[in-house]
Formats: C-alpha cells, structure tokens, sequence
C-alpha cells in the first residue's frame, strides 16, 4: 500500500544558504540542527548579520546543540521549549517580515509540515521555502474519518490518537494540513487488522 | 419532453434503480472487451437524443433524489464543500455555466431570465425562483458555487491554472469514488493524483496535463473513468469508509445482480472565462448488474473488460473482494459471440 516515490510527497532538497536574501529565518528541530551547522562555510559575516535561529531542541535535548548554534554568532538565537511555541515564535517573526526574506526549515517531517502552513498562511510560496529533512522519519498523519492529527507515527497500522481507528498511513501528503492521510484499515472486515509494524522510525 | 423524476434513496434501503429508458441512456464506459488507462479525451460535443449526451450537462430522472443526497452529506460534513478565497470569479463563473447549460438543455426545467446584472433562477424540480445580482456574493444563501452545486448533479472541482500547472483550489465533492476534497484541496495535479498506480509510469498524467493547460474558452474536452460500487451508493468517501467498506464484504452469487454496481464518471472539462479557471465536472452514474445485463452487447462486454484488468488496477480500485463472484454471474449472460465497436447498445 506504500507507494514509492508517490507525487504528493514533498522532496526536501537540502538546506543552502541562498545569498542575496535580506534576512534568513532559520527553523531548527533537533537533529535539524546540523543541516544549518553544517552549512557553517557558507555563512560569512554578512550572512550571519541578517540571520536569526527558532531552535527546539526535543529529542536532541542535551546533545549541545542549542550551545553549537548559538556559537555561529546570527543576529538572533531564540531557543523555543516546544514545537508549539517555536510556532508561536515564527508566527510573530513572518508577521512583520519583509520582502527578500528566506525561510529555512530544517528536522522531522511532522515539524517540517508544520513549520511550512505556517509560511502558508502568510502567504510565502511553498517552493521559496528551503527544507531539509533530518532526524526521526516519525510521520505525521491526519485520521480521514475523524480528520484527527496524531504527531510521531513510527507505526503502520496506528490506533488514532482520536477517535481510535486502526489506521493505515497512506504516502499521500498534504501541505496544506502538514500531514499524512490515515484510512481505516479494516473497514471491510473489522477485526481483521494486521499487527502494527515499525516503518517510519 | 419532462422528465420523471424519482423519489428514492442512495443510503439505508437503497431503492435507487434505473427505469428501462434510463438504462438505453446509461454512458457505458467501454468501447472494446478490454480495459487499461490512457489519456482518452474527446471533445465535449452533444450527442444524440436519448444518451447521457444530449446535453452538454446532464440531467436524468434522478436529478431531485440525488440533490436531497447532497444536502444530507453536506448537513453531516460540511467540509465537503470548500472553496480557497482566491477562487470567487470562478465559482461566478461556474455559476453561469451551469445555469446557462442547464437551461439550455431543459428549458422545461430550468429558466435563467437575466438583465444586466440581475439574474432570475428558475428551478421547477426543486422549487426554486431566486432572484439576484451577479458578482453579489451577498445576494444569494450560499457561495454561488455552493449554491449552484446543490441544484446540479455530479461533483465539480474547480482547478486554477498558475505556475504551468493546475491546482485543486475549490470544489463540491458528495458522489465520490473515495477521494477527500478536504485533503486533495490546494494541491497541484500530479500531487492530487499521487495514489493513482501505473498511470504515472506511463507519463498519461504529464500528457494529460499539458493537453489540459491548453484547453480553450468554447471547447470543452470529456473522458470517462469507471469503478464499482457495492449498493447505489453515491458518498463512497474516505470520509466514511469504515460505514461503506464492510459492503464489499457482502456480494454472494445470490445478490450480485442487486447489489454490485458499475459506476462510471463522465468527466467533462471547461476553462471558464473571466477567471481563466477550468471546471471539472465529474458526474457519477451507477448502475446495478441486473439492470447491465438487459442489454446483452453490454453484458458480454463487461464480464471480459472484468476478466483482463491488470492485478494494480483490482487493488486500486477495490474490487479484490467480489470481482470473481461478478465475473461468475455475469458469464451466464456471456455466449462468447464477438461484440460491435462503440459504446452502445445494438
């Protein structure tokens, strides 16, 4: 039921550094925090001027690399507690941001999705947006039936977090929900639903 | 000539059926004893009397039942019906499309009276005379889409054109064969059709969409594409699968004649003028087996078409569960003897 290379499915191209950009939003999920560390050679001192970093560490609580990132001198550091707050954050940045600005989003996909509606809604065309996935391949993924959100599905078949549905998770993305689609999975025969694997670790 | 409509239901008793007239007039999908995916468009051009074609937009005898289906679908999800807000000159657009064809095809029915820009709608089926100004959003209970929508049979997405490619940014998805509107809206057209198998591999949806791209104001382009449907059920969303699914697991030899249907789409397409969006209608006809076999070139025809489908195309189409017990009974109407080309009946 997995489709390979379905075309719904965002391709994330890696994090470069575009240069003429006036200000460069940089949103960070934990191990996303590399892709911008990595990048480190291609940001000169006029670059880094016109930077500013949302970071939430989650599972990379610890590893140092709020200290990595804060190091790299941008305009801006902010070090957000959650993904919802980091969101809140970013809200408030594009809300005043102006012409020439490039957003950069880096970590799982769940904070990807959710990182991009919200550029969405203000407006900035998806493909402007640089990602680069990083870190767990845990999905996020809306319940067709109840149309219930569950973060960090490692499993397929899954219990929705909602309505308790076993699900099916779908390769079909939506960007405008940041999410997956999950199906009941077994609608014809109920009762008959297979033993939950672990794909998207 | 009036029509007759129906009083009958697409849920709970299911006493949706196609009288015999109805059943000549049914837009059989296959024109040979086979089955695969291509890009078959054609003109959009009205046929002859007495077919799905008469009209440009049809209408038939189950016009008033299938509308009070609509509103019941659209009391229980109202996200059924959505429209990004960029997309109002085309639902103004698909208004006037709509209530033009409309009454052109059945003035007995439908009269649009207009004079400047106020518009008189009348709807004798459904009982309806509105009067309104056209491009006043205010001037009518609904989004004209919306609106318009809920007197007209089919669902009917709208897609904007930008970028060189086309985006599902509004429609009125009640009759579906198990897409969401709710999750497909916004996306472009190689991502909405991102499930489909095969198709893509076969590049039917790039040259698809470049034909499409293309499609001029006054010449609109149809295809037909077709499932099954166990009971005459026309919301077959993913929404409610877990209430339909467990229908697939009910066909016996006993009841397919009653309860396996053939559902086709006729899907028409029109780029619509002021807004330079193009309408897809996608308008689902059903039709149960019984009703199949009262036309024999049809009922030798589709037991083959069942017989060949590559195994991707079972699955997609979810017909795993009771292809075989279809093709069993309808072989008894098969006699082997060759079929003619076309679409229909002798």
């Amino acid at each position: 039921m997995l489709v390979e290379g379905i075309k719904s499915r965002p391709v994330y191209t890696g994090l470069s550094i575009q240069p003429r950009a006036r200000r460069h939003i940089f949103a960070l999920e934990g191990e996303g925090a590399h892709a911008l560390l990595d990048r480190k050679p291609a940001l000169d001192d006029t670059a880094l001027s016109r930077s500013e970093i949302l970071y939430v560490a989650r599972g990379s609580q610890g590893k140092g690399n709020d200290e990595a990132l804060r190091a790299l001198g941008t305009d801006m550091f902010f070090a957000a507690p959650t993904i919802a707050t980091l969101l809140f954050r970013l809200r408030g940045t594009l809300t005043t941001a102006h012409m020439g600005t490039r957003l950069y989003i880096a970590g799982t996909e769940g904070f990807i999705g959710q990182a991009m509606m919200v550029a969405l809604d203000h407006g900035m065309d998806h493909a402007s947006i640089v990602t680069e996935h990083r870190g767990s391949l845990a999905r996020r993924v809306q319940c067709v039936h109840c149309k219930g959100v569950t973060e960090d599905v490692t499993h397929s078949p899954f219990s929705c977090g909602h309505c308790g549905l076993p699900l099916l998770v779908r390769d079909h993305y939506s960007r405008r929900l940041g999410a997956f689609q999950g199906v009941n999975i077994d609608a014809e025969e109920p009762g008959s639903a297979p033993d939950p694997e672990e794909l998207f670790l | 000539m009036a029509i007759a409509f129906k009083q009958e239901t697409f849920r709970d008793d299911f006493s949706y059926r196609n009288s015999p007239e109805n059943i000549r007039r049914f837009p059989f999908p296959f024109d040979r004893d086979e089955y695969m995916y291509a890009v078959n468009m054609e003109p959009h051009l009205k046929g002859q009397k007495g077919t799905a074609f008469e009209s440009l937009i049809d209408v038939d005898e189950h016009y008033v039942a299938e509308m009070h289906d609509r509103a019941l679908v659209l009391k229980e999800d109202p996200l059924r019906y959505q429209a990004l807000p960029h997309m109002m000159t085309a639902q103004w657009d698909t208004l006037e499309l709509l209530m033009e064809e409309q009454a052109a095809g059945f003035p007995e029915h439908f009269t649009l009276i207009r004079n400047g820009d106020q518009w008189r709608w009348i709807n004798r089926p459904l009982g309806i005379d509105d009067t309104f100004t056209f491009g006043d959003r205010s001037t009518l209970p609904y989004e004209p889409l919306e609106y318009i929508t809920r007197q007209a049979q089919g669902d009917f997405c709208i897609v904007d054109q930008r970028d060189g490619n086309l985006w599902m940014d509004a429609g009125m998805v009640t009759t579906q064969a198990d897409w969401s509107l709710d999750f497909d809206i916004g996306m472009n057209f190689m991502e909405w059709h991102g499930p489909v198998p095969l198709a893509h591999q076969m590049g039917v949806f790039d040259r698809a969409l470049k034909f499409l791209l293309n499609l001029q104001q006054g010449k609109p382009t149809r295809r037909f594409n077709w499932t099954m449907t166990i009971n005459p059920r026309l919301d077959t969303s993913p929404e409610n699968y877990h209430k339909w699914g467990p229908d697939r697991a009910s066909v016996t030899p006993e009841n397919v004649g009653e309860k396996v249907h053939l559902r086709v789409e006729v899907q028409s397409l029109w780029r619509l003028p002021r807004s330079n969006a193009i309408l897809f209608v996608i308008r689902c006809y059903l039709m149960n087996m019984n009703e199949l076999v009262t036309v024999p070139k049809w009922a030798r025809r589709f037991p083959r078409v069942l017989s060949t489908l590559p195994p991707e195309l079972i699955d997609y189409k979810g017909l795993t569960r009771y292809r075989q017990t279809t093709i069993d009974w309808l072989s008894r109407f098969d006699d082997g003897a060759p079929t003619s080309p076309g679409t229909f009946p002798d």
